[in-house]
């Protein structure tokens, strides 16, 4: 478990990075400003992640049925 | 019947390497390197895998991006379409990696190591072409004919690419004796891996392209990429390239239980 902590440092430093957004012109002209306001965009994030974590689940699983396999046959 | 003792041997030190387990912690370049197998039945590097992904999902999303006419919000497919290249790449010099060790040592799990990672290369690859097209339809199609679209040297180069490594499995497929086609197959993987670079790497650099990056190394040059990209690109790709790398660890630990049965 100690390994990991570092780098969940370092992600949450990345985070932070993204707090000095600043909104030009031309960001509104080129860039869906307007959904990400009215808060539309974290619907499709929602979702993405849904999908996302429920894959990953599901290779979970297969990772764990793959390894009572191993221990199975090493017997 | 010294060959078939040969290949008894192989399956021996294949069943070793499966039991292998109560030794002292060597350090994870050797346990990567060393001891593939017990790499693999760890779990930090998954658990790194999906924290990078669940932040690529939600930095990709809603972290500012730079304004760039055509593109807009499209540039966010960054960190998805450029990253399974990136991945495909890497799964495939990892394929090449132990093809080269397969040719060394005759190891036949070092035959299944070579395969099972060029196979999660294709699939990357075939996924990075299908959200290509999609990418390309909506921004190429503003201001390219269609003859400079189907005549994209891009294309023609990563079409070439995956024809390859198709062959590859069409070589393997065709060869029934083991150690023959392992043997052929290996050095066809280090062919496949070197037509890579005329067809990905140089020729569509030096050919006039719709696609972005044909300068220099894209999207690694540091005054290349704007630095709010940058942010989640490189977390991005290796989070797409570790969850290539865990479906592959499926395929092998399973090929390797089918072959020690056959034991």
């Amino acid at each position: 478990m100690r390994k990991i902590f570092p780098f969940i440092f370092f992600l949450l430093c990345l985070f932070s990075l993204a707090g000095y957004a600043q909104v030009s012109d031309v960001q509104r002209k080129y860039t869906a400003y307007d959904m990400r306001s009215n808060g539309k965009i974290y619907v499709v994030v929602l979702v993405v992640l849904i999908i996302l974590i429920g894959l990953i689940l599901y290779l979970i699983r297969i990772d764990r049925r793959i390894s009572r396999m191993e221990k199975a046959s090493g017997k | 019947m010294e060959r078939l003792d040969d290949s008894t041997l192989n399956l021996l030190r294949l069943s070793d390497c499966l039991c292998a387990d109560d030794e002292p912690d060597p350090g994870i370049r050797k346990q990567v390197f060393k001891n593939p197998v017990k790499f693999m039945r760890q779990s930090w590097w998954k658990i790194i895998c999906v924290i990078l992904l669940v932040y690529t999902v939600i930095g990709g999303f809603l972290f500012s991006v730079p304004a760039r006419e055509i593109l807009h919000e499209t540039i966010r497919n960054l960190y998805f379409h450029v990253c399974m290249w990136f991945g495909m790449m890497i799964l495939f010099t990892a394929s090449l990696v132990y093809s080269i060790k397969y040719l060394r040592s005759q190891k036949m799990q070092y035959d299944i190591y070579a395969v099972n990672f060029a196979k999660t290369g294709v699939l990357f690859g075939i996924l990075g072409y299908a959200t290509g097209i999609v990418w390309a339809s909506y921004t190429w199609t503003e201001y390219a004919s269609s003859t400079q679209i189907f005549t994209e040297p891009k294309l023609l180069g990563a079409a070439i690419a995956l024809l390859v490594y198709f062959a590859y499995f069409v070589l393997r497929g065709s060869i029934t004796d083991i150690d023959k086609k392992a043997k052929i197959s290996a050095v066809y993987a280090i062919f496949a891996y070197v037509m890579l670079f005329p067809s990905i790497w140089v020729l569509p650099r030096l050919l006039e392209s719709l696609h972005p990056g044909k300068e220099g190394n894209p999207a690694l040059k540091f005054d290349d990429l704007d630095g709010r990209l940058r942010t989640v690109f490189y977390p991005a790709i290796v989070g797409w390239t570790l969850l290539g790398v865990w479906i592959t660890s499926f395929k092998i630990r399973l090929d390797l239980l089918k072959d020690k049965s056959i034991l």
